[in-house]
């Protein structure tokens, strides 16, 4: 879970501000103003001075719009033009995740370091383990030779007073895959064929960033619009806010959208014809099955285990059925996904069936603007309600539970689970692409804790959980269909 | 000794603006003071409303209101609280 902080906080306020400003429809008038009204004359400048705070601040504005900071050409180009232009397009473009180049403050390479706690000892186990010569004793201290030293962290290990650290680059030690890089200047880029949008640097970023492309003003400006305006709220929202689910449902069609529809009953389709597809493929002989619903986690096995790639489950996601059975309602209905996720933009990118994508962060965001008190609101009623199994897709482990529900007992499945995605962790997708897998049904989530847990959650993982069992209990179960 | 009424809004902006981990408080309050403490989820507040009381999210210990709570923010105005009484 994302700790609360001033780089998130910051984030949400601007998010705030232009909702409003697209709500009241002086967005174009008031954006251009919106970094010195922030940053006055004579203000307290965050950064060196007040110039800098205010172009960063232009940048993130921009990363608000929808646009891709680093394609910018024109830096006489004004926040108002790019307004413009947002709310002129017609879809959301990639990649999703953007680096705001001039905020990186292009943070020391990874490297271990002597604290003052270092006594200088007559053990001295630093110098006498380390394999590199790495570290001499001058002025009484151990000092670490940067040029020798390969990080391998066993003097971290072996000093008795704990007086060696390994400072990392923050964004760099949380990507899974190795995807954002330093230039020669030592900011960070992201490396988009390496990518697999998880959202974890976003978070992970001390001086945010890296920042989403948000879809906040065209969804507003789609509501606004004269056609039919769908949310379509994924199980993990049970857990985001006060008053659950059904306030939530409430609140969200008190910003205007036309209807709001919970992906659970996605789910459970994505669960009756993943288990018919697990079942099918077992006694066909195949060794392995793997989940296809978390998006960071098929970009992974696309990007970095292709060999795992016969093994995914060709079974659409939750995300995808539910769009589906708004499309074959209304077709030009336009549909708005809203999760904590951030792999999920790309994901619907190349689903039609989908045309936006908010997080939990940018819909807090929209309520606020609208000034809608979720504590409120009444109590949604869900027609149909989706089953529990459903619901509890929120959180690691709710797939395998829906899978082996919907199976018979000719089928026998042994489930194993990653919940939350690292470097290790990919290795260990590797070995089981090789047939190392001690299971035959592998449930893979890119968040620890599962989607609840995601990169733009409000709440914390353990609360939000359960908030979403709670929710999942509310309903009447149905029977599976087999 | 009276006791010391914390109200934590889980109004909209300050859920927003990260009241849920203000949430935790009880458990974080040391022993000392923990007893004397009543830690209560409010509805909005409105201090969110005119600007005029700062930034969500907002705590209201007795009658001093915090903006921009943080954890520590709120345990310093409950130790004043508790000395002046
Ligand atoms: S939401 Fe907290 S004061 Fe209004």
């Amino acid at each position: 879970m994302i700790y609360d902080n001033n780089a998130i906080r910051l984030r949400r306020n601007l998010l705030i501000d232009i909702a409003k400003l697209v709500m009241d429809g002086n967005l174009f008038e008031d954006i251009d103003r919106m970094p010195l009204t922030m940053y006055p004359q004579r203000s307290d400048a965050v950064r060196c001075c007040i110039y800098k705070d205010r172009a960063i601040t232009k940048y993130r504005l921009m990363a608000i719009l929808g646009h891709r900071v680093e394609n910018e050409t024109d830096e006489l180009k004004l926040l108002s033009q790019y307004a413009r232009e947002a709310l002129d397009r017609q879809e959301p473009a990639t990649p999703v995740l953007t680096v705001i180049d001039q905020a990186c403050s292009a943070c020391q390479r990874g490297s271990h370091y002597v604290t003052d706690a270092c006594r200088s000892c007559v053990a001295r186990p630093c110098t006498v383990n380390c394999r590199r010569d790495a570290i001499e004793v001058t002025n009484k201290r151990a000092n670490i030779v940067q040029e020798k030293c390969i990080n391998c962290g066993l003097c971290v290990k072996v000093c008795p007073y704990h007086a060696i650290v390994y400072v990392p680059v923050p964004c760099e030690e949380v990507c899974p895959v190795d995807a954002i890089v330093k230039d020669e200047t030592g900011r960070e880029h992201i490396d988009n064929e390496k990518c697999i949008n998880c959202g974890k640097c976003m978070g992970a970023c001390p001086f945010g960033a890296i920042m989403e492309r948000s879809s906040i003003v065209d969804v507003i400006g789609r509501i606004n619009g004269d056609k039919k305006t769908v949310a379509m709220l994924a199980p993990a929202m049970a857990g985001q806010f006060p008053g659950g689910m059904k306030k939530l449902t409430s609140a969200v069609k008190r910003l205007g959208f036309d209807d709001v529809v919970e992906v659970a009953l996605g789910a459970e389709l994505t669960a009756q014809n993943e288990s018919k597809e697990v079942a099918e493929k077992l006694s066909e002989g195949t060794a392995l099955v793997t989940t296809s619903c978390c998006p960071a986690y098929i970009e992974a096995v696309n990007k970095h285990v292709p060999e795992m790639l016969p093994y995914v489950s060709d079974t659409p996601t939750p995300m995808h059925y539910t769009g589906q059975l708004v499309k074959n309602d209304d077709p030009d209905a336009i549909t708005v996904f809203i999760s904590p996720c951030v792999a999920k933009r790309q994901e619907a990118i190349a689903d039609p069936t989908i045309n936006y994508v908010l997080t939990t962060e940018e819909l807090g965001a929209m309520l606020v603007a609208a000034e809608i008190e979720i504590n409120d609101c009444p109590e949604a009623i869900f027609e149909p309600p989706a089953s529990s199994e459903g619901r509890t897709f929120a959180f690691s482990g709710g797939v395998t539970k829906a899978v082996r529900e919907h199976l018979d007992e000719t089928t026998e499945i042994k489930p194993v689970q990653i919940d939350g995605l690292d470097r290790k962790k990919i290795k260990l997708l590797q070995a089981y692409a090789k047939g190392k897998c001690p299971g035959n049904f592998l449930e893979v989530m890119s968040c620890e804790g599962g989607c609840v847990g995601g990169p733009c959650t409000l709440e914390g993982v353990g609360k939000a959980r359960n908030r979403v069992t709670d929710f999942a209990n509310q309903t009447i179960e149905k029977t599976p269909q087999q | 000794m009276t006791n010391i009424t914390v109200k934590i809004c889980t109004g909209t902006t300050c859920y927003v603006m990260g009241a849920s981990q203000l949430l935790s408080l009880p458990q974080l309050l040391p022993e000392g003071l923990a007893s004397r403490v009543l830690v209560e989820g409010a509805n909005c507040l409105d201090f969110c409303k005119n600007g005029q009381h700062g930034k969500a999210p907002f705590v209201q210990v007795n009658n001093t209101v915090i903006p921009e709570a943080t954890i520590e923010k709120v345990k310093e105005a409950i130790r004043q609280a508790a000395e002046t009484d």
